[in-house]
């Protein structure tokens, strides 16, 4: 089992967020919402490991907070 | 609405109410589907039971509709498994669609080889009638219609019940009381045991409608179809030209004004046209829950089926896990009774199906977050997940419109001897036995060779007839059966004419496996030892300390 990189690992970090922003030009918040959720999916299947997969939410989900 | 003829079946004066009756072994409570299958096992064991049920008939509405492969295969060992798969629909293909699209298909049972059918479709009083059939064969059993329990106190030597009916209340006593009353059972209120768990804020309408259609007998489901958008909408397929729909209504709809025709026959009109010629049969609207008690056994009382647990209807788990719980309980019940095991293995009953009820549980629980979300963000990943299903693979395997009931692994059970040897494939210790066609003094099919009591499958002649014998003669028999070689007095033997034994269990010359009364693996070998089958039959019974 791998663990989750958080070291660079985009070789053009700034051509990435560009196209992740771009991605989502023109769309309504709920458009954005969903393509945003199609996103997570399609990349959780690729990355399929399951440890990997339960470190990256524990990461994004830090900092955000107690659920109110 | 209903062209159902019910039957009514009589209540008689008990004896009673004129003088104090016997002591009893056992009574079930409740003539519903679980309790009738406890009492019919019970019965088919020698073991007197009375059932005790407040109404006269059978379930009203066809209500749980899907019987699994493995409540035939249960209901195969008890006598009544035929009449209700014959009189069912069988189906093993699910279609889920969104909108009109399909986007995910499963099939239940890919693979030929098996006596019953992945799932077969029959209303309840159809299924119910059946088991009071069998019941009602069975000279041990007695069915007592419209006497309804008010009272139950226990210790720890007996159970005593009060009783009410149209003549009068009487008292009786027994040893042990299986409780089957039912998701809003009486007996649990009464005693003040807890139940807990979680009620999902949505409701559904079923609607059974009489229809002669040739679409498949398949289970079809919908995530916002056009013709009910925004919400999920389910098609069964049952005998006698009635279809069961389900449409999701949201937790705003008002109960008592969707169960109206009026209300009913524009929601019919507009998924099977304008055109479409059908009479409703039967409409209900619920809610579900999902909760379960704590401990299914409480000294002299186990509680089964609905009374001890609830789960969604998506995944048929309700009326199949029910049956698996008494199918646990009854042989361990019968050893007890007969004082060949501590009633300490009566808690195994509890463990095994607390597991398996957990279970179930989860598996309805994240159908129900799948189906209802709880959250817009659900609502958007759930609705993520249909949209790639439509082009990806991967997202096919996320749809969960039910995942629908197979049998508990019971892996973690404590009645188990882990393997010592290697095995491939799947049957591990806990595991229902997986049928195969065979030829054998008791039928065409491995499951009839097995259950009942102990029983040692054995690949090849690997044990002497005088090991059979005692195997067969001990204070718990255990009975031989053979695949290959030459039969004998002391064995069952069964031709294994497609190989598909020897594949599914990984057999090999020598390979014996155990298995529990009801079909349960409970331990493997790769050769014949018989000190360790009498430890791991000592282990199966609740006394590992003989091992």
């Amino acid at each position: 089992m791998s663990a989750l990189v958080t070291d660079p690992n985009i070789a053009i970090p700034d051509d990435f967020y560009e196209a992740l922003i771009l991605l989502h030009r023109d769309l309504t918040d709920a458009q954005s919402a969903l393509v945003n959720a199609k996103l997570i999916l399609l990349l959780a299947n690729h990355i399929g490991d399951a440890g990997v997969l339960r470190a990256a939410m524990a990461a994004a989900r830090e900092d955000v907070g107690a659920p109110l | 609405m209903s062209t159902h003829n019910y039957p009514k079946y009589e209540y008689r004066r008990p004896p009673e109410l004129d003088a104090p009756g016997p002591h009893r072994g056992v009574v079930v409570v409740g003539a519903g589907p679980v309790g009738l299958t406890a009492a019919i096992d019970l019965a088919q064991r020698g073991i007197p039971v009375l059932v005790l049920d407040d109404d006269d008939t059978v379930s009203i509405g066809s209500r749980a509709i899907c019987y699994s492969k493995r409540t035939l295969e249960i209901l195969d060992r008890l006598g009544c498994g035929e009449p209700i798969a014959a009189r069912g629909v069988g189906w093993k293909v699910g279609k889920v669609y969104q909108g009109n699209e399909l986007a995910y298909q499963f099939d239940l049972l890919p693979e030929t080889g098996h006596r019953r059918p992945a799932f077969v479709n029959l209303q309840q009083y159809h299924f119910e009638e059946a088991l009071v059939r069998r019941a009602n064969a069975l000279p041990a059993l007695e069915l007592r219609w419209r006497h309804r329990v008010t009272n139950v106190t226990y210790s720890t030597d007996r159970v005593s019940l009060a009783v009410a009916t149209e003549d009068g209340d009487y008292a009786l006593a027994c040893d042990w009381l299986i409780v089957c009353d039912g998701a809003r059972s009486p007996i649990r209120h009464m005693l003040g045991l807890d139940f807990e768990g979680q009620v999902f804020r949505d409701r559904f309408l079923i609607a059974d409608i009489r229809m002669a259609s040739d679409f498949p007998a398949e289970r079809r489901f919908w995530f916002d179809p056009p013709f009910h958008p925004n919400q999920s909408v389910l098609l069964h397929r049952q005998p006698d030209d009635i279809w069961r729909v389900d449409f999701q209504l949201g937790w705003d709809a008002d109960p008592e004004l969707e169960k109206q025709p009026e209300r009913i026959l524009p929601r019919l009109r507009a998924m099977l046209g304008a055109d479409a010629r059908f009479e409703i049969e039967w409409a209900s609207v619920y809610t579900f829950q999902c909760r379960r008690m704590q401990k299914f056994r409480h000294g002299r009382l186990l509680f089964a089926g609905d009374a001890a647990h609830l789960v969604s209807p998506f995944g048929a788990r309700g009326a199949n896990s029910g049956i698996q719980d008494v199918d646990n309980l009854v042989w361990k019940l019968a050893l007890v009774m007969e004082g060949k095991v501590d009633a300490a293995l009566l808690d195994t009953y509890n463990d095994e199906r607390v597991a398996a009820a957990d279970e179930n549980l989860r598996n309805s629980t994240r159908s129900t977050d799948f189906i209802t979300p709880k959250s817009a963000i659900s609502r958007t990943f759930r609705d993520a997940v249909l949209a790639l299903a439509r082009r990806h693979p991967f997202a096919r395997r996320l749809v969960n419109s039910g995942r629908l009931s197979v049998p508990a692994v019971l892996a973690a059970s404590t009645l188990n001897t882990p393997d010592a040897d290697a095995f491939a494939g799947t049957m591990v210790p806990g595991t229902v036995a997986a049928d195969a066609p065979v030829t054998g003094p008791r039928g065409a099919w491995l499951l009839a060779h097995l259950g009942g009591a102990f029983v040692l499958l054995a690949f090849g002649e690997g044990i002497a007839p005088a090991a059979a014998r005692a195997l067969a003669e001990a204070p718990i028999p255990c009975r031989v059966v053979q695949v290959g070689g030459a039969a004998g007095d002391d064995r069952d033997v069964v031709g294994d004419p497609e190989g598909l034994v020897a594949a599914r269990y990984d057999g090999k010359p020598g390979t014996c496996y155990l298995f529990r009364p009801d079909q349960h693996v409970c331990a493997r070998w790769r050769a014949f030892d018989a000190k360790a089958v009498r430890a791991a039959l000592a282990r199966a019974t609740g006394h590992p300390e003989e091992a």
